[in-house]
Parts: C-alpha cells; structure tokens; sequence
C-alpha cells in the first residue's frame, strides 16, 4: 500500500549551516528537524499550534515547526535552540534565562527561548507589553510567565529585577539549577527526545465512547495487508496482571480492556509497527465492533443506581469515603446566631503539561528498562513487574527528564504498555501520545460537589465548620482514596475551629480516572471554606484578613484531626505580611469603582494550609552521597526533579551538610539501578522528607571523612582534586581518596540518610497526626470584572507563604508563581469535558498576558524535622489563588460564584440574576 | 503516492487543480491541526512559492489583498482608517507564530464559525476572487462562505485574493472580540464594524457584522439601518435587530450568554469608531 507523498530534495540553511534533506514534503517541520536531522531541542507538545513548544524562526519571523510543511523550507534561514549558544556558550538571552530561573521543567524553554529572540532581533529594548506579544504564542505550565519575562526583559537591558550578581552555591542561595543548562541548549532528553535506532513504535487505540462492550476482530488479516504492522496487542497478551492502581491492593485499570471500557480514552489495543504503518492503519480499519452503553456522567447517576455500576465491585459507585468529626459541629452551627452556608462545584481540569507521556522499553536480557517520563520511578517499576509477572528487581526505570508533571506522571501511561510490547516482542519500542490522546488518557484534577457551612460567635471566633464533598473518582480508582483522606483533614482551612464535621465520597463515573493533581482535592475544598470566612466575616462587621487573622491556627493549638501543633505554624505571620497591602489595594479598588460604572474593581483572600508528605502512612526517603578516587561527589538522587528543582535543592542540603560546596557535586537522577528510593514527587514532600535525607546522607558522609582524618567535629573541609583537605584547630589533615578502596559505583567513601517522617494512623473520626509538618499560606488578588461581558481579568497578585526555611529563594518564587497560574486557570477558565475539550485550543490555560503581577513574601518559621528547617511548597502555591480571585469577584460585582471556573457566560449570569433580585 | 506540488504561479496551479483535486495549503494553520496524530495521504497543493500572490495593492477596484497576505503582512500594512477593525484582528488571532503564518484567505476557506477575519471583512464588503482554468469569478464574502467549513470553492478553484472596495475617508473600522484568555483564543462572540461619520456626528453608512453567533458570520442589515443617521448615545438594540443570529451552547459558552453578550460588543465597537 502506497501511503505516502514521494521524497523532495530541500535545501535551506540550518542555524548558519547549509543543509540538504530528502524528505516528504508534507511532513511536519517539528518532525523532520526532530526525527530526521536529530535535533530534538524543538519540542512537540501538541502538533496543532496550540502550545508553541515547537517555535522555530523561519527568515527571522517565529514560526511553529509543527504547522510549516518541510517543503516551504526551501531556500529559507531556518534557526533553532540548538543555534543560539555559540562554541557551548550560552548567548545572553540563555545567560538570562539561567538565572532567573525561567527554565523550571524546560520543556517550554525553547520556544520560549524562539520567540524572546524573534523580537529582541528586531527590537533590542522592548516594553513589557511587547514581550508579552512576542511570547503570547508560547504556553508554560510551570513557572507562570514571570520569570520569564523577567530574563527577556534583563536580557534586553530594559528592567532589571534584583538578583545577585553571582550566587554561591550555599543553602538558601539563588543556586542556578543544576540542569538548567542543557534545558537551554536544548540538549535536555525528554521522553520522546531518545530511543534505540532499531525501535519499533506503539500507538494506542482508545475507546471513542465512556461506556461500551466490544469486541475486537482478529487482526491476521489486517496485519497481513499492511507489512509494516508487526503486532497488534490486546488482553490477552498481558503476562502477568492486567490491571494496574496506585494502591496495592487496587489494580481496577486494565492495561488493556478486555472486553468492556468504561472511560473515553480507555486503551483497548496497541499497534505495533514502523511509525508510518501504525500512524496510517486507523482505529476504523480494526473493525471493532462496539456496543455503547448508557454511561454514569453525573453525580446523581452514579448515586441513583438505575444504571448498573461502573465497577461490578463497587455496587454502589461509592469507591471510598474520608470522615472527620471533632466535637460536635451540628449543634453548635444549630445554636449559633452568626452562620454562614453555601455549595459549589468544580470541574475535571486538565493537568496541562507540555510534554506528552512518552517513553521506550527494550528487554535485556532477563530484565526489562523503560525510559519514561515519571514522577515516581521506584513505584512504576513494581507497576511494571507485577503487570509483566516478573520481580521488581526485573525491572530498571531510568527516568528522562520530565517536561512537567503535577501529579499527572504519578499514574501510569505509557509504561505498562510499552513493558508489555518489549518483553513479548524482544525488540525495543517507543511511544508518544498525541496531545488529544494525552488529553483523553491521563488523570484530572477531582470534579467536586461541594456543601459546607460554618458558625462563629460575636466577636468573630469560629465555632464550628461542616462539610460534604463529593468528589468525581471517574471511572478507575487512581488517588480517589487519597483526595476522600486528605479533604477531611484540610476542609476547615488553617483556621483554629472547635467543631468539624467532614464527610467525603469518591464516586465512580465513567469519566478519565481523577488522580493526582497539586492539592488531592484540597485545592477544591478551600474554594469552600474561604467563601464562608468572608461571609462570617461580614456578618460580625469585621474585616475579611482581619477575621481570618484572628482565627489562623497558631503553635500550641490542636487541627481538626487532633494533631498538636508545636512547631513553624507561620498562618499568622503570612497574614500580618499581607496586611498594609490588602489595606492599600482594597482602597485602591474602592477608589477606581467610584469613577467607573461597566468596570469594577475588588481585591480577595484566600487561605491555605497542606500537610506535607503522605497521609497518616510511611512515606520514607533515602539519599546517598558518594565521592569517588577523582575527587566527584555525585548525590544518587532518587526524588525525581520534574522542573521544581529537586536536582538543585538535593544538592544544596547535602553540600550545607557534607561541608563541601554544591558546584563539586553531580548528580544521577531516579535511575531505579542506581539510586535508592526517594518515595514519590507528591504530596510537597520532596523537599521536607528527602531533602532531610540527603542532609542526613551528607552528614554521614562528613562524619566518615572527619573519622578517617581523625579531626575535630567542627573541621573545615577542602577538596583539591584527588585530596580531601580536612582542617581543624589542630591544622590541616589531608585524605588521598585514590588510596581508599572504591565501593559501590567507583565511590571510595558513601554517605546515606533515610528519613521517615513521623505520623500516626487517624482513628474512626478522623483523630490522629496524620502529617509530621504542614505549609501554611495566603493570597490576596485584585480583579478587574467587566459587568456586561462577565469577563474578569486579575490585576496583581501578592502571596505570603511559611516555607520553614528557604532552600533557594529563586526555586520558591518559581513554585509560587507557577501554583498561582494555576490556581487561576482553575478559577477562570480551565474545564476538561471529555470528548469536547480534547486539545489545547479547547481546553485554555493562562497565557502570558492572563498574569497578573505577583509579589511574594517569604516567612520562615522553620520546621525542626525539615533539612536546615524547610519544608515543602509546592502545592500550597496554588491552593489560595482560586479562593482569592472569586473573593475579588465578589467584592467587585457583589455575586458569588458557585460553579467553577468562572467563565465569562457563568459570571455574567451571576451578575444579572443578582440584578433581577434586587 | 500522492503528490506534493509547489507552482511558482497561479498558471501552474490552476493548471495542476484542472488536472487532479488537491488540499490548497498555505500557512498550514488549520491543515494540520486537522491531521494530528494522523499520516497525511492527500495531494496537497503548497502555495507557498506563488510570490505574486503575498501582498497588498490599491487598484483601480478597490484594495487588493492577494491570498498568501499573511495577518502579520495586514498588521504592518499602511491602510485607511476603515482596516482598523482588520488590523486589531491581526493582533488577537492566536500567537505572533500564527499570525505569520496564516493567510486571511485561508482564514476564509477553512470557514469556521469563529473566523476572526470574516466579520472585519464582511463590514468592509469584500470580495473573494477566484480563479480556474474554466476563468475567474468574484463572490461577495456572504456568497462565498455558504454555512460551517463550507465554501462556494470548486475543487479546481483557487483562492487569489480579495478585493475591498476603497472606503470613504471618513469611514472607520472596530474589532471587539470576546474570549476566555489573552492569547491563543477562540472568540465566544466577536464583531466588525465599519460606519462612516458625518460631520454633526451622525452615522452615515454603516456596515456591523458578527461572528461565532450562527453557522457563518452574518451583516445584521436591520441594525444598519437602525443606526444610520443617528448619533452614538440614540442607538437602541432591540430583539428584532439580532433575529438572524443563531448561537449554539459549546464549551466556550451558552447561547444565550452569546446573544446577551453581542449587543454590548456592537455597541463598544461603534463607539470606537466614533
């Protein structure tokens, strides 16, 4: 079969080099620079111009790789990444952009990178405004724009933000990331950056209905018609369990359907073949016949049951419950004469990273190795022993880096399948997920149906808070358990509250499986207990900061769950750091309302407080340091760095540990062969837990090194190539490491730490200390709502944070910013509908010009357990934006807003039946 | 094998079109976002390499835009007053890589709903010229897109360009286009208007077409004639006036908020002009 257009001779220059390709003209441009020529420094995230990864400059104009045809490159100046640094140097532009830390996961960078110099070429001192422009077409997931602009307008000489010139490399320090280098070179491998010369790629038919019974044709005939398809797998050809699961003991998702599929998008076959072939046999040409079935779609259908449920096991769709009673919040909210109540909904959203699953497997030997992009390397490669009924020690994970993750890399995507392909066919094989694929497959962020109400007395102390949630669990289990365990504990906010009722249920549906996404669900419950602070706070005439202030939980006080708190409870400061500004802003706004009637002005708050680390389980990190007979410190880092800087951050502790500075130090990350079990990049946990750990990994290393120099406790330490220089009070002892007997990985001295953090499990009402520290944090944000459109635009932004300690100010800021962005993609336009918002057109994230301004301010109480007393942030970034903005849309328009996100249509509707009341 | 042509002329093209149908293909930002994931088995037809297609030209007829004029190449042009509204499109569809690439004909061929240009163009009267080996033919813009993704094009056809009737020079155009971001969005409701002023700050004659609100954007003639010869603080949108606009619910918002939305959007882009 002829399937595709003859090759052409094309002829154009490649960054300064003449270059002359025969390819099919029609191929995408992104592709052939990729596959054809190599230079995999242009990214694919979405083949449609809707994320511009791919941004290339085409006779100086930006220009998305993925939408020119390689035929209209004839004659033309073409310029990646891979051309801006010259001799291995980074141009100023990249020099800019390393340390302001613009490149967070990376993945983005290189368009950005295209479009930042597309207008400095022409424009060498450009606005705000006009980077803005130039970068409108560039999505980022991570970083929220503002470092961004920040290192064009530095590059261009226009603004410059107050950095240090030269950083040291010392706990707390603006450390450059230690990988930001080649994320700007574009050198970076991401999972679909690599894979064996001889590979064979995969490419997944998915269910195009929620809910269907089929059945799937036997493929001789198809396979002999096209030569180029080699397999095409099904069930059967699953060797050990079918099913994969977060939990051990919930393996409900089948790495390929059986028979019936209960989620659109659900795989049911994978085609095996040469990537023309797989590409062009279509899943129609497979002949499946599908049955569809009526589908639960809603929280009623699922609770109804008048339609069978979606897992046999669960009857009654009901997958897991959270509870958490403290005193007795039902007759206190009776009694009490100041109450507020209220309920809200939100939606699947879409975690939205640029970098689509991907990865490849090959078999070697009795062992099979996935290269894949992950945030949990150590518990995929259990996944994919138990699902090809081999021994984890099997199974070798080596991660690639990771173009973004959010607790969308936690749950498996690609690896089973590819393990599967592997071993059965003993030939390498690669896979991409197209963007809709990404889209329809992947996890989401928990739909939510939220009650709640609360109670204070007159002088403006809660009394009690209660609150039902039902949370869309979709149609596998993934995390649905976590997010019933964590709302319960989180639901009453940092807020000191004598009488909590907390009750939630993940409710099966045939929707995409929800699973991990910053926050386990509470991101969604403080949308909930944020508007009844303001509401309360408005009943006793005391201002909404003010009232919440009074409120903050404090050191000495006990949680809903019991929990003593003792130590870095930073609520009240976060608050008090905001205050002189919430004053000024609220005038402010007050001020421009008074002269505008179609535009109006108000300024929110949102509060927030995360535990961090696993619920009420062992969640434990190891770390090893090792130095070898040359003089290299490598820290085995086994806590996947996914653009927030685990690399970095690791190294930091263990330097400020081990006494040596951080720039001697490499590193190898989350290679299941080579470095200990870190625990998974969740739960804000990395920081807290494994950063203790590879303090403690660096101080076991200090302690051999003094041991072996016989040296005091407090000694300095040196390296000078193959010597190790000790010196204390009694001078100066030195270590000839080639003298040492190497150990493990050429290592002659290795330093290990393992920390668990200390938590108990909580009893039937929910009591117990379920985390061994928690973040705490708050958000003001002025919005701007336009009354007859309903549109709402968010003006400036200040975040005040308790990050215990910080490791490196430039990483937290970038945490912080990029939690907000998406915080607010969540409140105003963010909304996944399966089978409708199947790309990124359709599904919206913030781009460069959604953001506000952002101010942040750092507390530090620190937290004895953490490493030098930090703890994590992660999460908490994101969990007040959302509260804070529709806090802004009320204070604005006086309606409140009850279905998330706040689109244009939904606040307009508020606004006007607001009007008909009145 | 399917073929992959690239003619240096329109001759050479129309010549290939009477011979085999091919996929016209431009900036190729709405031909691949409608193959991801797919193998492209069609014969495409790249117009890429027709120079004499890309550009901007006042003729005796009126303003001469050929069909490779790119949004950017719109963005920078030197036009009357009337481009206004056009121009501030150019700015809004998706991002600086888009609007390099993409074609205001293309814009026009694919027919979406949503189509940024066609209600700027609309407002401005223009005209699509097509040409085939069988001749040429010009289609006003409202005869040429005939419902969603559908075109008056014949499969031997090509696009060549489109002819605006030179504007009076008191006459001036506005763009006002709704959507849920800053960039890279597809608008809820979007609408072009070009009104002349008189000189006691009366509407002369006005043109306000909307988009994203039916199959196709459509000229709300009564509404143009409402508001001739009125002064901005008269006009009144009444019901009948946006009676041929049809709204669906999508993702992007309900029906009614579309409707609800639109009067508001007309009115700020006539002010605007104002």
């Amino acid at each position: 079969m002829e399937v595709e257009t003859a090759s052409k001779t094309i002829r154009f220059k490649l960054n300064g080099q003449a270059c002359s390709i025969a390819s099919n003209p029609v191929t995408r441009t992104s592709d052939v620079l990729r596959e054809e020529l190599g230079l995999t420094g242009t990214k694919v995230g979405c083949d449609a111009g809707d994320c511009g990864a791919c941004t290339i400059l085409i006779d100086g104009e930006q220009r998305f790789a993925c939408l020119t045809a390689a035929g209209q490159l004839e004659g033309c100046d073409v310029q990646t990444v891979e051309g801006l640094a010259k001799d291995g140097k980074l141009s100023p532009l990249q020099q800019a952009f390393h340390r302001y830390g613009a490149a967070q996961c990376g993945i983005c960078t290189p368009g950005m990178l295209m479009a930042a110099q597309s207008l400095l070429n022409v424009k060498p001192s450009p606005s705000r405004e006009e980077v803005e422009d130039a970068l409108g077409g560039v999505l980022c997931r991570c970083t929220g724009y503002s470092k961004i602009v920040a290192a064009v307008l530095e590059a261009s000489g226009t603004e410059t933000q107050e950095l240090p010139a030269d950083a040291d490399s010392g706990f707390g320090s603006r450390t450059r990331k230690v990988d930001g280098e080649p994320k700007l070179l574009g050198t970076e491998i991401y999972g679909a950056d690599t894979a064996p010369d001889d590979s064979l790629w995969m490419r997944v038919v998915r269910s195009p209905h929620p809910r269907a019974t089929f059945v799937l044709p036997s493929p001789e005939k198809i396979i002999e018609e096209n030569p180029g398809l080699m397999r095409i797998l099904t069930w059967q050809d699953v060797p050990g369990n079918n099913g994969f699961g977060i939990y051990p003991h919930i393996k409900d998702q089948p790495v390929l359907a059986k028979d019936q599929v209960r989620y659109r998008g659900e795989a049911v076959a994978a085609l095996i073949g040469d990537r023309k072939s797989i590409e062009a046999v279509t899943d129609d040409d497979l002949g499946i016949e599908w049955v569809p079935q009526d589908a639960i779609e809603s929280y009623e259908s699922a609770l109804e049951g008048k339609i069978s449920p979606v897992q046999e096991i669960h009857e009654d769709n009901l997958l897991a419950r959270g509870f958490l009673k403290k005193g007795d919040a039902e007759s206190v909210y009776e009694q009490s004469l100041i109450k507020a109540q209220g309920s809200w909904e939100t939606s699947y959203v879409e975690h939205a990273y640029i970098e689509p699953e991907a990865g490849y497997a090959v078999k070697r030997g009795q062992r099979l190795e996935l290269f894949v992009s992950t945030q949990t390397p150590y518990m995929d490669r259990d996944e994919v022993a138990q699902v090809l009924g081999i021994g984890p020690d099997q199974v070798r994970i080596i991660p690639s880096a990771v173009g973004g993750g959010f607790g969308g890399k936690l749950d498996c995507s690609v690896q089973p399948l590819l393990a599967v392909a592997a071993w059965i066919l003993e030939k390498p094989i690669r896979c991409t997920f197209t963007r809709p694929e990404s889209l329809a497959s992947s996890t989401k962020r928990h739909p939510a149906k939220m009650k709640a109400s609360a109670s204070c007395d007159k002088d403006g102390s809660l009394t009690s808070l209660s609150f039902e949630g039902d949370f869309n669990t979709g149609a596998y289990a993934s995390w649905g358990p976590t997010v019933a365990d964590r709302v319960p504990i989180h639901c009453s906010g940092p807020y000191f509250v004598p009488n909590i009722l907390a009750k939630t249920r993940a409710l099966l549906t045939n929707g995409p499986p929800s699973g991990a996404f910053r926050g386990f669900g509470v991101p969604q419950s403080a949308i909930a207990h944020e508007a009844l602070m303001d509401s309360l706070a408005e009943q006793t005439g005391i201002d909404q900061l003010e009232f919440r202030l009074k409120n903050a939980l404090r050191k000495g006080q006990k949680t809903g769950s019991g929990q003593l708190l003792e130590n870095s409870v930073g609520q009240a400061e976060c608050l008090e750091a905001l205050q002189s500004r919430w004053q000024e802003w609220r005038k402010a706004s007050e001020e421009f309302n008074n002269h505008s009637e179609i535009i109006k002005r108000g300024v929110g708050i949102g509060c927030c407080w995360y535990g961090c680390g696993n619920t009420s389980m062992s969640n434990p990190s190891t770390m090893r340091v090792g130095i070898n007979s040359e003089g290299t410190i490598t820290l085995y880092n086994g806590a996947m760095d996914i653009g927030q800087g685990a690399n970095t951050i690791m190294i930091q502790i263990c330097a400020e540990a081990l006494g040596l500075p951080a720039s001697s130090f490499q590193f190898i990350m989350g290679d299941t062969d080579l470095t200990a079990d870190a625990g998974k990049t969740s739960a804000s946990r990395q920081a807290f837990v494994s950063g203790r750990a590879s303090q403690l990994a660096g101080e076991h290393l200090r302690t051999q090194i003094i041991h072996l120099a016989e040296a005091e406790e407090d000694a300095n330490l040196r390296l000078d190539g193959r010597t190790l220089w000790v010196q204390d009070k009694n001078g100066e002892h030195s270590i000839l490491l080639s003298d040492l007997l190497p150990r493990t990985n050429g290592d002659v001295l290795v330093g290990e730490g393992t920390f668990d953090p200390p938590t108990t499990k909580l009893d039937e009402n929910g009591q117990g200390s379920p985390y061994a520290t928690y973040g705490f944090g708050a958000h003001i944000a002025e919005v701007e709502v336009d009354l007859k459109l309903g549109t709402t635009r968010v003006l400036r932004l200040a975040a005040a944070h308790d990050v215990g300690k910080t490791v490196n100010p430039t990483q937290v800021e970038g945490q912080i910013q990029g939690g907000v962005a998406q915080g607010l993609g969540m409140a105003l336009m963010e909304e996944y509908v399966q089978g409708v918002t199947e790309n990124l057109h359709d599904y919206l994230i913030p781009t460069v010009g959604d953001m506000p301004d952002i101010e942040i301010l750092l507390i530090e109480d620190p937290e004895p357990l953490g490493p030098f007393g930090a703890k994590g942030i992660g999460e908490h970034a994101l969990i007040p934006t959302a509260p804070a903005i529709l806090g802004g849309i009320r204070q604005a328009t006086g309606v409140s807003i009850h279905r998330i996100p706040a689109t244009p249509d939904r606040v307009l509707q508020a606004i006007q039946q607001k009007g008909m009341q009145a | 094998m399917f073929s992959y042509h690239r003619p240096a002329s329109t001759e050479e093209a129309l010549s290939i079109l009477s011979r085999e149908p091919c996929v016209p293909l431009a900036g190729g930002t709405d031909f691949y976002p409608a193959r991801v994931g797919k193998p492209i088995q069609e014969n495409v037809m790249d117009l890429t390499g027709i120079r004499s297609l890309r550009g901007i030209e006042e003729r005796a007829e009126g303003i001469w835009m050929g069909a490779l004029t790119t949004w950017t190449d719109v963005m920078h042009a030197d036009l009357p007053e009337a481009f206004q509204g056009l121009q501030q499109a150019s700015r809004t569809i998706g991002g600086v890589q888009t609007q390099n690439a993409g074609t205001l004909c293309g814009n026009l061929c694919n027919a979406s709903p949503a189509a940024d240009s066609v209600p700027n163009l609309m407002a401005l009267e223009a005209q699509v010229e097509l040409e085939s080996v069988r001749g040429s033919r010009r289609l006003d813009l409202q005869e040429f897109i005939l419902g969603n993704r559908k075109t008056a094009k014949a499969d031997d056809e090509l696009v060549t360009g489109l002819l605006i009737p030179k504007p009076s020079a008191n006459a001036f155009g506005a763009f006002e286009k709704l959507g849920a971001r800053k960039y890279l969005v597809i608008s809820i409701v979007m609408t072009g208007v070009v009104a002349e002023w008189n000189e006691d700050q009366r509407i002369g004659k006005i043109r306000i077409a909307v988009g994203s609100c039916s199959e196709k954007s459509i000229r709300l003639e009564k509404l143009e004639k409402e508001c001739e010869g009125k002064r901005m603080d008269q006009i009144r949108i009444r019901t009948e006036h946006l009676e041929n606009l049809s709204p669906i619910d999508d993702i992007r918002a309900k029906a009614d908020f579309r409707l609800e939305v639109v009067s508001e959007l007309i009115l700020r882009a006539v002010r605007q002009t104002s």
